[in-house]
């Protein structure tokens, strides 16, 4: 008896080891990040993944599948982020150009303080819709390395560019645009 | 004291060990240092007091202003909890889903200790098994040893 429960127990460890080693593995290959920017790049158009999030500039939650019609920049930022700030103004100036014709600039603030962003979006004085995701769960899904990073939306949900790092060069700014014209007509 | 016993007042041990920390953690007023290594930066994933992220450094000056304004650990703890998520505990809650990871290694060790106790008693009751068991004499040696006892008889 004694010897079977031995070889019980030996096995159990074996296999909890494997389990654990699995683990690394997959969390290893899964926080790699990126793919949406990568096959955007490749000339793909990968479907935006989906979420609803709590609005920080007024009650209530905003969904992704909501704006489905209308092209979209979502970009995620941080109140402690400093390229954020760089970044901010040219947001808010390439929504308020190019509301009317169906874009919607979306703000999505994460691992940060909800006070913290608020103070961040009256001081740039930012009047597009602003998200709030604490905890960063939508990260991984999107496969943000960094902030910020944005994501350009066309009108069916797929994401036609993405721009790792601030957009505050002329050359991203004019990238930003284009890419932005061709969510605008799809 | 048989190993039931011994089994039965190790788990009683681990038990009241279990619920009286929080206990313990509730009577001392709460210290910077001591709530930056017990919750974790949600960028770079250390604790805090290891941690110089723009967000750690944030959540540092964020938990002496709570001190400060008289919060008690478990505040301070909850606040931070409803901005980032139960992720920024560097250990899990003791509450709801959280509690399995407390409860599962406790009673890891608890089935980890009835195994030994099993095979040292299965050890044992062999071992003891095999002492009191006569040992069969050579039969050489049992015939010099009947022809001397019987000299002496003589």
């Amino acid at each position: 008896m004694g010897r079977r429960l031995l070889l019980v127990a030996q096995g159990v460890a074996v296999g909890l080891v494997v389990l654990l080693f699995a683990l690394l593995l997959w969390k290893l290959v899964d926080d790699e990040g990126g793919d949406l920017a990568r096959a955007a790049a490749n000339g793909e158009r990968p479907a935006a993944p989906e979420f609803t999030l709590e609005r920080l500039d007024e009650d209530g939650e905003l969904s992704l599948s909501a704006l489905r019609g209308k092209a979209v920049v979502l970009n995620f930022w941080a109140s402690w982020c400093v390229p954020c700030k760089e970044e901010a103004p040219v947001l808010e100036e390439l929504w308020q150009e190019n509301r009317e014709r169906g874009l919607v600039v979306v703000g999505l603030d994460a691992k940060d303080f909800r006070r913290d962003a608020r103070d961040f979006v009256r001081r740039f004085g930012l009047t597009f819709p602003i998200v709030y995701d604490g905890p960063g769960d939508t990260i991984p899904d999107w496969g943000v390395t960094g902030f910020p990073e944005t994501f350009v939306i066309d009108r069916d949900g797929r994401v036609v560019e993405a721009f790792v790092g601030a957009v505050n060069s002329d050359e991203d700014r004019g990238r930003l645009r284009a890419a932005v014209e061709r969510a605008l007509d799809s | 004291m048989s190993s039931r016993v011994a089994c039965a007042l190790f788990c009683f041990f681990l038990v009241c060990l279990f619920l009286a920390a929080p206990v313990a953690g509730a009577a001392n007023p709460p210290n910077a240092a001591d709530l930056e290594a017990e919750l974790v930066c949600p960028v770079c994933e250390t604790t805090l007091d290891q941690s110089n992220a723009p967000v750690a450094q944030r959540m540092k000056l964020f938990i002496r202003e709570r001190i400060a304004a008289g919060d008690s650990e478990q505040q301070i703890k909850d606040a931070l909890v409803a901005e980032f998520g139960p992720g920024v505990l560097a250990t899990p809650a003791r509450s709801g889903f959280g509690l399995l990871a407390w409860i599962i290694p406790l009673a890891a060790l608890a089935v980890g200790a009835a195994a030994v106790a099993l095979l040292v008693r299965g050890w044992s009751r062999r071992r003891a098994a095999t002492e009191s068991a006569p040992e069969e004499l050579d039969p050489e040696l049992e015939r010099r040893l009947d022809e001397e006892l019987a000299r002496f008889d003589a």
